[in-house]
């Protein structure tokens, strides 16, 4: 293959595009609205329910130490809880700090997912909507596995992941809060 | 308060004979001394009720007492782990390679196990907005001063503060990895495909590449993201056997010659679900590092380069393009080293969440005749845990003439183990 003659000509050509379409779709795109903890809530119920505090022990702290790999940080959890509904605002590490995001679990399963602090160098484009919308509908299997794959984001692996794992623990707690209710 | 209600209803008894009493009294005949017991009776209720109140109260600031000291140890175990490490994180990754490929010619086989890379990383978090961030990497095992048996490298790739502007912006200084390329800022072993990194980011885009500099990055909400940074540059050998090698020119912020400085500006786009495109470009204002009126072999060097990443489903693509545009009478040697370049494909399959499959295809045009290849690779990454990865792959590398006639053609097998934390 005489490449020499192929690489200079073609290639540059479609890198060229590469480039115009990144900053068009960039200018064309629709923009995505970063929420507070306050706003998520406001987004998600009508009136904002009383927070409560699930605390951490027993077997659902061993459960929450599977799907993590590790102990979570906290030992008391806030929630929002009304009906068949739970909100959760939780934390876990992409690589070097806490990813904090905002989960409603329903008893379809995920209803929404929302990263409200992101304070990783790398990684941030789970912020995106789009990354969210993938949980939609996920429910956790018997082995504390979402049901749904979630794509990854190149070069934000380690964000994916910790995104991945909490929104499976925030399952884990719902079901526990409302198992004799729901 | 479940213990006092009995006594509540004792009192409550007591109230209620003590009212009607009086009633009683006009009814029923009560001598006076029976007069006096019962309303000693009563009264002994009543220090009696009022006793319990207080108890009860005492109770229940105790219960709350105890609460607040709970929530308050709850506070501190969740906050301040360890005061010593507060704010410190610790994390690292490593990869151990078996390589075992055929040349055509036989001397240059190889069959050898390497643990090519032990990193650590060490970051303290000063504030919310200001932290320090290391990478500190042993390659081949280790270093010996004559090279035998370790002929590895120690070095620190990474040791910058960080300062938050904005949820959106940063800026830092110190050493740092450059923006550029898909696998130069992050190349933990699970999440890439080949036991070896790509060729393209290793001749022509010299990863694991960092510099000495000033640097920041934005984003914006539309997906759009900017780099920038002025950095240490190049210093490429302008004689001997790597004349002209771009990787050999990186200086690793070792006691780096900052005579003229380099320039790299990064734009990337990932607006849409699973979509990654980017463009960087470095200048290097003299990449030989010398006044250009007494070497005029090698002076303004300009990478450029574009990749693509997609992601959807089980189904994944990379591809990247880099091309060198280098000044000076590098041109007028034959084979054109002042356009060094490279680019590879890499379509991926991942059937289950702990196996994927890939093919990459890569053609590298660098100054040495052994950095002048194809390449066809095929492979599995194994991940038994999201953090750890089994890798094989084949190889299958032609060269261009004149390394093909040296017997450097491959092919063979790699094995690999990787980690991240």
């Amino acid at each position: 293959m005489n490449w020499k003659s192929f690489h200079s000509e073609p290639i540059m050509i479609i890198m060229k595009w590469i480039l115009c379409l990144t900053l068009l779709l960039s200018v064309a795109h629709a923009e995505e609205v970063y929420l507070s903890q306050e706003e998520f809530l406001a987004s998600v119920f009508g009136t904002v329910p009383e927070p409560q505090r699930l605390t951490l022990s027993g077997d659902l702290s061993k459960q929450v130490k599977i799907i993590l790999d590790h102990r979570y940080k906290k030992i008391r959890i806030p929630y929002w809880h009304e009906g068949c509904r739970t909100a959760w605002v939780l934390e876990e590490i992409g690589k070097e700090r806490p990813i904090t995001t905002g989960f409603v679990v329903n008893s379809q399963g995920l209803e929404k997912v929302k990263v409200l602090v992101f304070r990783e160098s790398r990684g941030w484009e789970v912020k995106h909507d789009f990354f969210g919308k993938q949980f939609i509908g996920a429910k956790l299997t018997d082995k504390y596995k979402l049901d749904t794959n979630i794509d990854n984001i190149s070069g934000a692996t380690l964000s994916v992941n910790a995104v991945t794992s909490i929104s499976r623990m925030a399952l884990l707690l719902h079901e526990h809060v409302t198992k004799d209710s729901c | 308060m479940k213990h006092i209600k009995p006594v509540r209803k004792i009192i409550a008894l007591a109230a209620i004979f003590a009212i009607t009493l009086p009633l009683h009294a006009e009814q029923v005949s009560v001598d006076r001394e029976e007069y006096e017991n019962l309303k000693k009776a009563v009264e002994y209720l009543m220090i009696q009720q009022k006793q319990a109140m207080e108890t009860a109260t005492r109770a229940e600031e105790k219960a709350d007492e105890a609460n607040e000291v709970a929530n308050a140890t709850a506070e501190v175990v969740e906050d301040s782990p360890l005061d010593a490490f507060e704010g410190i994180s610790l994390g690292g990754y490593g990869e151990v390679h078996y390589n075992n490929l055929d040349a055509d010619d036989s001397e240059r086989d190889v069959e050898e196990a390497d643990l090519h890379r032990f990193v650590v990383f060490v970051g303290k978090e000063f504030n919310d907005d200001l932290r320090f961030v290391s990478e500190f990497e042993i390659e081949h095992g280790g270093v010996e001063a004559d090279g035998a048996p370790l002929d590895g490298e120690v070095e620190v790739e990474q040791a910058y503060i960080e300062y938050d502007v904005s949820d959106k912006s940063q800026v830092r200084g110190g050493v740092f990895l450059l923006p550029t390329g898909l696998i130069n800022e992050t190349h933990e072993p699970p999440t890439f495909y080949g036991v070896e990194r790509n060729d393209v980011e290793n001749v022509i885009i010299p990863a694991t590449w960092w510099e000495a500099g000033i640097g920041g990055s934005h984003h914006w909400n539309n997906g759009l993201s900017a780099d920038l940074a002025v950095t240490t540059g190049l210093n490429i050998p302008t004689t001997g056997g790597n004349m002209g090698r771009i990787r050999s020119g990186r200086q690793k912020a070792s006691n780096a010659n900052a005579s003229n400085l380099a320039y790299t500006g990064r734009l990337k786009y990932t607006g849409i679900q699973g979509l990654e495109l980017a463009a960087s470009i470095n200048h290097q204002t003299d990449a030989s590092q010398d006044d250009d009126t007494n070497n005029n072999f090698i002076e303004e060097a300009t990478l450029y380069s574009f990749h693509a990443a997609y992601n959807r489903g089980p189904f994944g693509l990379r591809t990247l393009y880099a091309e060198w545009d280098i000044d000076g009478s590098i041109k007028d040697l034959a084979g054109d080293p002042n356009e060094q370049f490279g680019w590879y494909i890499e379509p991926s399959y991942k059937p289950l969440s702990w196996l994927g499959l890939y093919s990459r295809y890569e053609e590298v045009e660098g100054i040495r005749i052994q950095d002048q290849f194809s390449q066809w690779e095929v492979g599995a990454n194994w991940w038994p845990h999201k953090d750890v990865v089994v890798k094989v792959d084949w190889r299958d590398r032609s060269h261009d003439p004149e390394a093909k006639a040296d017997g450097r053609d491959f092919d063979g097998f790699d094995l690999g183990l990787g980690y991240m934390f």
